[in-house]
């Protein structure tokens, strides 16, 4: 078994690409960058494939499977080791991560071909991969703030890509500045883990907290510490601010960093605490309900955005909510089912986005678009299915974990009627934010420049990545549609132990597939289940989304500038995204920003320490000054000055005599 | 015989080195200011031959030797140098002369 016992090496690749490239690769064509870049990316999927492939032939009780490369750092009792692990969730998000990022990476070679800094970005897509597989590895906490600090640089680093821009550099310092406030919370989070279990290591913590009975208050408090983290960065209330203005880095970068991969990052830690937060239910509710809200509300602000990214943007945050939602009631592997498929059809939105981005000439308001059917067949066919899979249409990816979702929350052992409302009601504004999309952009009368903008297709290293993950947003969801469908429910079953091992009531794996829907234990009906799965309030509200946009962007064209003036304070509103920006702006930047300038620059830096430095060196200049006027080279006031110092020592041999002499 | 006391030629001694810096600091003409350097290298050589006559002792005679032929050199070098800069300076005033001055 060679890959599990080196474990490093799926590790090693990714960051070997971004030191080659990212040192060497400013000199080199695009294809040298090209190959070293995908090729490293490449292999780490091959890696990942043949490390499932060992995975299958372990024995359960050999699960999670732990590799310690070094003790990192040993201080008194506490303990860092380089530690990385394998057991079923971890699998799963290596390969969403892997499989994805492999695709982008092909992508990004056609859609970065024009662009200048070409080995810069590969390489920091390189190191994004190799932090990103670092969180997902990692066998501790210490690891995984490693990766998670590390998703956060680069995440940093190519927002800013075209640096020059002060739009993108201010939205790459306001993506850094926001999460490091959840940073700081789940920073507390894991020393207050270490302080209540003594290790920070995964394995031991789970153990101990199934045997030992520690306090609910601590587990609340570690729970909503680590939670903290996720919300920035994962980008939910109240600290969503910041992935909207991401998308001022490069496309396929919003499509990996902040659709795909990092932002989910805050539902895998979620999932991998899940001992200690299914311990705390106060927790899990502030999960849920923080899921919840940030479902319903960023889906309101989706519906008015006219800019196609900030459009994916609001989506993503809704769509990361639902998969706290998920959490929250305690459904981690719908939560992780809904980030796995949610990779491949939001990946798929983004890439698609990008490609009609670049057919129309870098335009990227969807009011300037339209029409765009038949000129770019492969792009729309493709968003169309992503669209049809993040709405929820039967069959497709996002139905599958969707309805999971909200089954849970509605009808799980911690159901919430209101909760599930929230879900309900923002499934259906995403459905419709998401067919508006595509009729602004698809459908209508071309309203861009047509003797200005040449639309063409996007070249075939962009289009094959759109086709294969269109075919996983739509088979994507069948891993888990037989449970829908009266059958097996593979990828419950799979991620159960994960979740069943250490949960305060044992979950057998049945247990856990039946949590989700109560009915099926009764009646194992195939064709009732599937008649009552099609019926499910999630179809219906996306049906009507649809209808609706259909209504309001075809039927009608000019239906929205009339409901816009009949109800609009409401319109500015949410036009404005609730002023949060303006709101965060007054209370929090501006009032910072105040006590920095004029507390700690003008009267501490400047009035303070300055003041002491330039202080001490105004003394001894004029010191200096005095002094100089002793050396006037005027003989005679030498002279004088030789005088005293006799005198001087004279006076002091005299005392020093008389002194001797008493 | 009456001895003259030790402290009358140490006084007259004392007051001689005070008179030569007096006027080593007080006088402007370099020559005057030379005069009164020779003026405090002998108030000291009294001093010493008084000190070396109470102990009789030869040591402070010796010094006495020694301290006026380093007077005789320093006059030739110092009067060669004074000489060098009235040819340069027109003056003999020693506030014209402020080479020492970095």
């Amino acid at each position: 078994m060679p890959i599990l016992h080196h474990l490093w090496i799926i590790l090693a690749l990714p960051l070997a690409g971004s030191a080659v490239n990212g040192l060497l690769g400013k000199r080199w064509s695009q294809p040298a960058v090209n190959s070293v870049a995908v090729g490293s990316v490449t292999l780490a999927l091959l890696s990942v494939f043949e490390l499932v492939r060992e995975f299958s032939q372990l024995s359960p009780d050999q699960l999670p499977f732990v590799g310690n490369y070094f003790t990192w750092m040993v201080a008194g009792p506490f303990r860092v080791d380089f530690a990385l692990q394998v057991d079923q969730l971890t699998v799963v998000m290596l390969l969403v991560v892997s499989f994805v990022g492999w695709l982008i990476h092909i992508y990004s070679t056609g859609y970065m071909a024009h662009e200048g800094g070409y080995y810069r970005f590969f390489s920091y897509l390189n190191l994004f991969m190799f932090f990103m597989l670092t969180l997902v590895m990692a066998a501790n906490l210490i690891v995984m703030f490693v990766g998670w600090e590390g998703v956060g640089l680069c995440s940093y680093l190519l927002i800013g890509f075209w640096f020059l821009k002060k739009s993108a550099a201010d939205a790459g310092k306001k993506a850094f500045i926001t999460t490091r406030i959840g940073d700081y919370g789940f920073t507390v989070g894991v020393l207050l883990t270490f302080a209540t279990f003594g290790s920070i290591d995964f394995g031991t913590i789970f153990k101990s907290v199934a045997s030992n009975p520690i306090s609910e208050t601590t587990l609340t408090a570690i729970s909503i510490l680590l939670f903290t983290g996720a919300v920035g960065k994962s980008a939910q209330l109240p600290l969503y601010v910041w992935l909207p203005d991401a998308m001022e880095g490069p496309t396929p970068v919003s499509a990996l960093i902040h659709a795909a991969t990092m932002v989910t990052a805050g539902v895998y830690m979620v999932a991998r605490m899940n001992p200690l937060f299914s311990r705390a239910p106060m927790a899990m509710l502030v999960v849920a309900i923080v899921g919840a809200i940030t479902a319903f509300y960023s889906a309101t602000i989706g519906l008015l955005q006219t800019d196609i990214k900030r459009v994916l943007a609001y989506s993503t945050v809704s769509q990361l909510g639902y998969m706290f939602l998920a959490c929250g009631v305690g459904s981690y592997s719908a939560g992780i089912f809904h980030l796995m498929t949610h990779a491949f059809f939001k990946a798929l939105l983004f890439l698609a986005a990008g490609s009609v981005i670049h057919a129309v000439g870098g335009e990227q308001d969807m009011m300037k678009m339209g029409g765009l059917r038949q000129k770019i067949p492969i792009t729309y066919w493709t968003m169309l299915i992503a669209t049809l899979a993040i709405a929820g249409i039967p069959g497709f990816a996002g139905f599958f974990s969707k309805d999971e979702i909200l089954e849970a929350a509605g009808a799980g052992p911690r159901a919430n009627f209101l909760l599930w409302l929230l879900g309900i009601v923002g499934a259906g504004l995403t459905s419709f934010y998401m067919f508006r999309l595509i009729f602004l952009t698809f459908f209508g009368t071309p309203r861009y420049d047509q003797q200005r903008v040449h639309v063409h297709e996007s070249p075939r290293n962009m289009t094959i990545p759109l086709t294969i993950l269109a075919f996983c947003s739509i088979f994507g969801g069948w891993f888990a549609a037989p449970h829908l469908v009266g059958g097996t429910d593979y990828f419950q079953r799979f991620l159960a132990p994960v979740f069943s091992m250490y949960a305060p009531q044992p979950i057998t794996p049945q247990a856990a597939s039946l949590a989700g829907n109560p009915e099926s234990g009764m009646a194992h009906n195939p064709a009732l289940e599937l008649a009552h799965a099609i019926l499910s309030w999630p179809v219906g509200v996306a049906i009507a989304g649809f209808l609706l946009a259909w209504w309001m962007y075809i039927r009608n064209p000019d239906a929205p500038k009339r409901l816009a003036t009949r109800v609009s304070g409401l319109y500015s509103l949410v036009f404005h995204k609730y002023y949060v920006d303006e709101i965060y702006s007054a209370l929090i930047v501006r009032p910072l920003l105040w006590i920095s300038t004029n507390v700690f620059w003008h009267a501490i830096d400047e009035g303070l320490i300055d003041g002491v430095v330039n202080g001490s060196a105004r003394a001894a200049r004029a010191a200096g000054g005095r002094a100089r006027e002793l050396q006037s080279g005027n003989t005679r006031s030498y002279a004088s000055w030789v005088l005293v110092g006799v005198l001087g020592f004279t006076v002091l041999l005299l005392a020093l005599y008389l002194r001797g002499a008493q | 015989m009456s001895v003259v006391p030790i402290s009358y030629y140490l006084v007259l001694s004392g007051v001689l080195f005070g008179l030569g810096v007096i006027a080593f600091v007080y006088k402007r003409n370099i020559i005057t200011i030379f005069m009164s350097i020779e003026l405090m290298l002998n108030a000291v050589n009294l001093a010493f031959v008084t000190f070396a006559r109470a102990h009789d002792q030869l040591d402070g005679l010796v010094f006495v030797f020694f301290v006026i032929v380093v007077a005789a050199a320093e006059a030739a070098v110092g009067l060669a140098i004074v000489i060098m800069l009235s040819q340069n300076r027109q003056s003999l005033s020693i506030e014209r002369i402020n080479h020492l001055k970095l």
